[in-house]
Formats: C-alpha cells, structure tokens, sequence
C-alpha cells in the first residue's frame, strides 16, 4: 500500500457521511465513464465536485439522482444501502438536484413553480394560501431578501433570481441532499456572491450540499471539501484547508498533486 | 463578508426602487393587461351599434338573441383554450360540432318512441331519456375525435396545427357519410336550448345559463385545479414540466379529449337551438373560437390563459357581425373585421412578450 492510498483513506470529514458511494462504475457501451468512483457528501458541509470536461461528473450526478443505475459498486444513504434507479426513489431519499438549465416555468410565479407536480390542495382546488406561506417560509428560511414577491412571474426574474427559486424548490421538500450542477456559471459577479451565499446557509442549515463548479473562487469561497473527478476517477477528495487553486487544478487536469491523488500507475489506466 | 453581504443589500434595494419607478400606473397597467383591453374594446362595440342603431341594436331581444348566438362558440371556446393554453391549437372544432350534431341525431333516430322515433317526437313530448341518448351520442362523437387529436399531437408528435387540420377534413368526411350528405331536422332537444330553468331573468335561457355553467367549470378548473396548473406548465415550459414529473404525453391527451369533449357539448347544443344537424356548417367556428381565446388575453404560445378573457372574447366575432346586419353594412365585412382584430390580438401578444423578455 503506497502513501496514495493512504491518503485517499482518511475522510475529509470525520463525521460519518450522508451519502456513501464506494467503487461506482458506468458504462454506456464500450465506454467506461466512471471506473470504480468513490464520493462521499456531509450534512451541513458542501462537496465541490470538480473535474474536467468528460471526467464524467454528470455521469455521477445522474447516477447520484437516480436517472439511470450505477453497473456496479455500493450506494450508501444514511449508513444504509440505497437502491435508486428512478428520480422518484432519488426524491424519496431527500436528494435533489438543481441542473444547470434550471427548467422553470417562465410564465408560472415563484409559488407554481416550487410547488410544481406537488401542488398543496383543499377540497380538491388548489390551496394558494398555504402554498405561497410555505414558499415564503421555505424563502425566509435561507434569508433570501432578493425576492420582492413570490407572486412574480419568473419571467420577471434575473439569473440569480431564477437560480435562488430553483434552489429554494429543491429545499423545500424536507431534503436532506440538494446537488447544484454549475449554478452560477450565467451569473454576473453580485448576483454569484448571492447565489454561493445561499449555497453556504443550504449547508448551515443541515443539508448536504454537492456543488458541480468549474469555477475555483467558488470552490474555495464556499466548499468544506473537494471531489476532484479525473478520466472517471476519483482523483482525491479531501478538505478544502489542505487545497489552495493550484493544487485543485493540478487534480483536475493530471489527476494528482504533489502527495495528493492517484498514483503514476493509476493515472496511466 | 459582512461588507460584502451590506453592498448586496444596498444594490437589492436599489434594483427594488428601480423597478417600483419603472412600474406603470394603476391605471395603465389595467389597460394594459389583455383582458381589459378587449373588454374596453367590446364596450366600444356594443355603444357604437347602439348610437348607430337606436332601438334596434341595444334591445333586450337583440341582446338575448346575442346570447343564445354566443353561447354554443362560448363553449367551444372554453374547451380551446385549454388546448391553446398547451401551445397547441384545434382546428378541428367544426369537426367535433358536426359530428356531435349527426352522432346526437343518430342516437335519437336508434330509440322508438311510441309509433316513431326519438327524432320525430314534438318538443312537448320529449323526455329526459331522449336527450340523454342524444348527449351521450355528442359526447361520444367529442371524446373520440378528442382522443385522435390527442395521440396524434402527444403521442405521435405531429404539429397541432397539422394533426388537427387532418381531424378537421376526416371528421367532416365521417359526419357527410353518415348522414349521405343529407341534414335531418328534430324537435327533441329544444327545450334543453329555448326553455328557462329559472324564470323570471330576461335573456337568461337555459342555452345562455349552460354556457355560463360551462365557464364556471372552465374557469375552476383553468385557475384552480391541479389540472389547469399542469396545462399552462406543459404550455409554459414542456422540458420543465417533464423535469418535475409531470406525464407530459398523458396531460397533453386529457387536454386534447376536453377540447373534443366541449366541441361535441356544443354539437349537441346546436342540434338542440338550430332543430337540424348543418353538416357543411359552421366551417368558421374554429377560425372564431381562435380569435375569441386569443383577443380575451390567452396567449397563442401557451402558458398564459384566461377563461374570463375567452367569455368577453367570444362575444366580440357575434356583436360585429350582428351589428353590420342591423346597421345595414354588408355582413361579410365581419370576416375582414374578425381576420384584423385576431391579427391585430395575437401581434400585441407578440409584443408583449417581447418586452417581456427584454430584461
């Protein structure tokens, strides 16, 4: 057993993990995506999951939220084995994912579209009342004040507007794991402070948070730890205190640094 | 980051005052909005003909003839907009009409009564199970008619405009086979159209109070219903809607069969004011029932509908048409005014949605 290994046994964390993949693998075809994946995501702490085009980030998340099944490997969930092949039982568990296009409804207000395929009723109508209290306490409850009223359309909204609404859905249903694919790549530089804000009180507040994020300033400015994904590896993933940019990028684009990743051998595979 | 964190206050709170400055006046913003511009419009109508026709147009008999005149496109109507509300159209409304008539007819035409059948009884010998037969058959004719243009816009993914254009000719060719090209006359159903359940309302017969009926139920369920929130999500955005785990497809195929189902209640109103079935009738009911949506506000890309709109909408077709009759114009400027106003409706909707999409 060389240092490497070592390494990459010692958790970035010492609590015991929401979500626990060990050894994940998808194929599509002849094409291995992911090769053996190991990930692990903390209530209260944020992951940054990094990686170079094709490392296969997407890959995992959509085996994460159930979109289709891993080919092999284990998926833990609160230190319990998990079967999730449906978005469905994905949700169920308390996961939510927040992908980049964000896929809101542009002529619904905030309220229709938080409660979107879950609509709250009273005698077989739709109870507006307490949906637009839920969303607005589900609002409060992240310190969002960006949103004048939950009455708007999303049509009115900026980016980051648009952003904090779709992560505010994924909260609100009791989640437990909210994944974020790139949630500010579109966004000017006062609206990303807003949204990686709100990133870091998801996690505050108790969520497990996974940030797919090709941006290092986030990286650093909000991630607890970092999943560095390389060739469908999982390159390293350790706390944010033991990274600096360099390093990260390092991971990204040779998968290890200085005594940090895979070995020679392994990068070679 | 408490900085950080006090200058991002400070720019929401300059955003929020910007855009309060930028907010219209009441006022304006009411005529802004579709519906109250269309209603405004109507008014306009309704108090031109009434100068230019005095004592002629503004009567009560006009005026409840108007109604009745309103009340079978209003239901078409109803049952289009959801259709709209998807982004989707129904040109096969005349279709569902017909076919709702000759079906209705049919039906009435398989039950004996007495020495005859259904279909030659008088209007005062009629019976409750005659025109159940009768509706059934209509609502019959609707729902399949419905459920072809659902497959074929849900499942098959054919153009609405297209898939319903076939609809439009096939269910006219079944309607014309059926009856050999020939219309039958009945007296059966028209109690259901001419009678008053509640006395008393001028103007309020039971053909005008079942198309208010039917508006209720429209508009509860268009604004209220979890129903009526997964259409205008579909026609909002189909990708979002699937995202969340809507059945995008099964949606689509109910909206489509209401649209057959309301087209098919309104054959069977037809038959019930009109005494005959009109194949070869009723050819520009799609092209009004359009224009009825889209000038009450419901916006031809979907995602935006309203029923209250479509009620006000509907009338405007009926009041130019009637009033160039009584003023003397020659009433085939009614199809140039309808063309102008329906274009003139759907460009403010483009307009609309332009600056909305400025931001």
């Amino acid at each position: 057993m060389d240092r490497e290994d070592e390494f990459m046994a010692t958790p970035a964390h010492p609590e015991t993990p929401l979500l626990s993949l060990r050894g994940v693998t998808k194929s599509f075809g002849a094409v291995d995506v992911l090769k053996g994946v190991d990930l692990d995501a903390w209530s209260g702490k944020v992951t940054a999951l990094v990686g170079d085009n094709g490392a296969g980030k997407s890959t995992l998340i959509k085996g994460i939220a159930g979109i289709y099944g891993f080919d092999g490997g284990t998926y833990t969930f609160e230190g319990q084995p998990a079967q999730v092949a449906s978005p469905k039982q994905a949700n169920d568990l308390g996961i939510e994912v927040v992908y980049q296009d964000l896929a809101l409804c542009d002529n619904l207000d905030v309220v229709a579209n938080m409660f979107l395929g879950r609509e709250a009723l009273s005698g077989g109508t739709l109870d507006e009342a307490t949906m637009e209290q839920r969303a607005n306490e589900t609002l409060k409850g992240l310190s969002v004040r960006t949103l004048k009223s939950v009455r708007q359309n999303i049509s009115s909204l900026s980016g980051g507007q648009r952003q904090t609404v779709a992560i505010a859905r994924a909260v609100l249903w009791n989640s437990k794991l909210v994944i974020l694919d790139e949630p500010t790549a579109a966004l000017g530089v006062a609206q990303t402070e807003q949204v990686l804000n709100l990133v870091r009180r998801l996690a505050d507040n108790g969520l497990a948070v996974i940030l797919i994020s090709h941006n290092m300033n986030d990286v650093m400015q909000v991630a607890d730890n970092v999943a560095a994904l390389y060739l469908g590896q999982m390159a390293a993933q350790v706390s944010t205190a033991q990274l600096d940019r360099a390093r990260i990028v390092e991971l990204i684009t040779s998968g290890r640094s200085g005594d940090i990743g895979l070995s020679a051998k392994e990068v070679a595979l | 980051m408490s900085e950080t964190t006090k200058a991002l206050d400070a720019q929401v709170a300059a955003d929020a005052a910007a855009a309060e400055e930028a907010r219209p006046s009441r006022l304006r913003q009411l005529v802004a909005t579709p519906i109250m511009a269309t209603l405004a419009f109507l008014a306009v109508l309704l108090l031109a003909f009434s100068i230019l026709a005095p004592g002629k147009f503004g009567t009560t008999s006009n005026l409840t003839l108007l109604a009745q005149n309103v009340a079978i496109l209003t239901v078409a109507s109803v049952g289009t907009t959801f259709v709209i509300a998807t982004a989707g159209i129904d040109l096969s409304i005349p279709s569902g009409i017909i076919l709702g008539e000759v079906f209705a007819a049919q039906a009435l035409m398989m039950i004996s009564a007495g020495d005859g059948k259904a279909i030659d009884v008088p209007a005062d010998q009629t019976r409750a199970g005659y025109v159940l037969a009768a509706l059934a058959g209509a609502l019959v004719a609707g729902l399949v008619i419905g459920a072809v243009n659902g497959v074929l816009v849900a499942y098959m993914r054919i153009p609405p405009m297209l898939a319903t254009l076939g609809t439009l000719g096939a269910g006219l060719g079944v309607a014309l086979l059926i009856r050999k090209g020939v219309n039958v006359a009945t007296y059966a159903l028209n109690p259901v159209a001419t009678g008053t359940l509640i006395p008393g309302v001028p103007g309020l017969t039971n053909l005008v109070l079942i198309g208010l009926i039917v508006v209720v139920i429209g508009y509860v369920a268009l604004h209220h219903s979890v129903f009526g929130r997964h259409t205008l999500a579909i026609g909002s955005s189909e990708e979002a809607a699937r995202r969340v785990g809507l059945r995008v497809e099964r949606h689509l195929l109910k909206v489509y069969v209401l649209g057959g189902l309301a087209n098919g209640f309104a054959g069977f109103l037809s038959l019930a004011y009109f005494s005959t079935t009109s194949v070869g009738g009723h050819t520009t009911d799609n092209l009004q029932a359009i224009t009825a949506v889209a000038l009450g506000g419901t916006s031809l890309f979907g995602g935006v509908a309203t029923i209250l709109g479509t009620l006000i909408g509907v009338w405007i077709p009926a009041v130019l048409q009637n009033g160039f009759i009584i003023i003397g114009v020659n009433p085939y400027w009614q199809m140039i005014a309808v063309g102008i106003v329906l274009v003139l409706a759907v460009w403010s909707d483009q307009l609309r949605r332009r600056s909305q999409n400025r931001r």
